[in-house]
């Protein structure tokens, strides 16, 4: 069988995009897509990063699908199964990329829009080895920041912080004291992609605002721009 | 060395890194080894080390397994224990004489334990994740062993030691996995 034409959910984080990359090794990854809230004032603490997704697209070459969610839950997975529509129609995509990790609940509702569409769907992150997963982040040539953090014992220097090997680390004595996922998959700590190795170019942040308080905060870019690798 | 079999439209693909590396992960925690094999790549057999199949499930859209079922005759010869998870006990099914139709469900279910064996939690039921588009009507003689409210979700060959599930165990029901390593003799 032929490659496929995909199109890859995201969120402007490090699982979403490098869901990406691996889709790129298997098949033909033809627009990223993504959904963004009409209110985003409300959303900064769940996705604190989701208006960086268009210079990502830019940085990486891909069109871009981007629809707007009331963010009512019960409505949000008809504005996305309204976003995957439309790449089918604009881009030709055959087939929907997640980079869900172990969310039953996200990839329950994912594949069900997905069938509803007569879309394939791939979930090439699904119940990996955290520690793994990390490491070929880090080794694949991904620049990663810390976003946002929710959960203790995260403090403020962990805003902008890079995931390297050394946060890496720091991350793994979190994962076994704090019982925090490593992968940030509960909810812990959020990330945005800055680059990665199909971007052309790599986004550097020009301005940022940091809030924090009790173990809660968001790095929110207020200006960034792409330069050349 | 347990051999996992990939039913999917191709080999490696991204179907692999979703339902055939979890249940390597799972092989691994319990120290033991295992070998990746794609369906189209069986001409030579079981390799002689295998102690255990596993055919793992495919994406929900992939069915082209089902018009290739005499790639899977070496099933019907061994000794070795299988299991067949989702498009794996589709697979079972039919190489063994059983019959496939639609049916379909996603997401959490119900399983109730119609037979209680090792293999499965104790009765009454548990829940499991489920992705799949057909169900199976199993070879004759084939024990029943669960059921959802939508169709059959265990069952056993009482001659061999092959079993076949329709959800999948390596999301929340590891257990599974690990009898049936268990059954499978270093």
């Amino acid at each position: 069988m032929d490659s496929l034409r995909l199109g890859v959910l995201c969120s402007g984080g490090k699982d979403s995009l490098f869901a990406c990359y691996r889709a790129m090794q298997e098949d033909e990854v033809a627009c990223l897509v993504t959904l963004v809230p009409e209110n985003p004032e409300s959303y900064l603490f769940h996705t604190p990063n989701l208006h960086m997704v268009p210079l990502q697209a830019r940085a990486a070459g891909l069109p871009l699908v981007s629809e707007v969610t009331t963010g009512i839950e019960e409505k949000e997975i008809n504005d996305l199964s309204r976003a995957l529509a439309i790449a089918a129609e604009r881009h030709g995509i055959e087939g929907v990329v997640t980079g869900a990790l172990m969310s039953v609940y996200q990839s329950t509702r994912i594949q069900r829009v997905c069938h509803d569409l007569n879309l394939w769907c791939f979930n090439p992150l699904w119940y990996s080895d955290p520690g793994t997963y990390m490491e070929r982040l880090i080794t694949s040539g991904f620049r990663v920041i810390v976003s946002g953090v929710f959960s203790a014992p995260f403090d403020a220097s962990w805003l902008g912080r890079e995931l390297d090997r050394d946060a890496l680390s720091i991350l793994m004595q979190y994962a076994r004291d704090f019982r925090i996922t490593l992968t940030g998959e509960g909810g812990e700590y959020e990330t945005l992609v800055l680059d990665a190795p199909f971007f052309h170019r790599r986004i550097v942040i020009e301005e940022s605002e940091s809030w924090y308080r009790n173990h809660r905060g968001v790095l929110d870019v207020k200006r960034a721009r792409l330069e050349e690798r | 060395m347990i051999l996992l079999v990939d039913p999917a439209f191709r080999a490696g693909s991204l179907s692999m890194d979703e339902f055939v590396l979890p249940v390597g992960r799972i092989v691994e925690r319990n120290e033991r080894t295992w070998r990746y094999r794609h369906y189209a790549d069986m001409e030579g057999g079981i390799p002689e080390e295998t102690e255990g199949v596993i055919i793992c499930g495919t994406a929900l859209k992939d069915n082209g397994f089902l018009s290739a079922i005499d790639w899977f005759d070496w099933l019907k010869e061994t000794e070795i224990p299988v299991l067949g998870i989702c498009a794996g006990m589709q697979v079972l099914c039919l190489a063994c004489g059983g019959t496939v139709r639609e049916g379909f469900e996603i997401g959490m279910t119900e399983v109730h334990v119609t037979a209680p064996h090792p293999l499965l939690p104790p009765l009454p039921s548990f829940h499991a994740y489920e992705l799949h588009s057909h169900s199976c009507e199993p070879p004759p003689g084939w024990e029943i062993l669960a059921v959802s409210s939508a169709c059959i979700q265990a069952i056993r060959d009482p001659h061999h030691p092959r079993f076949g599930v329709m959800f999948h165990p390596e999301v929340r029901n590891d257990r599974i996995v690990e009898v049936f390593l268990e059954m499978c003799i270093e």
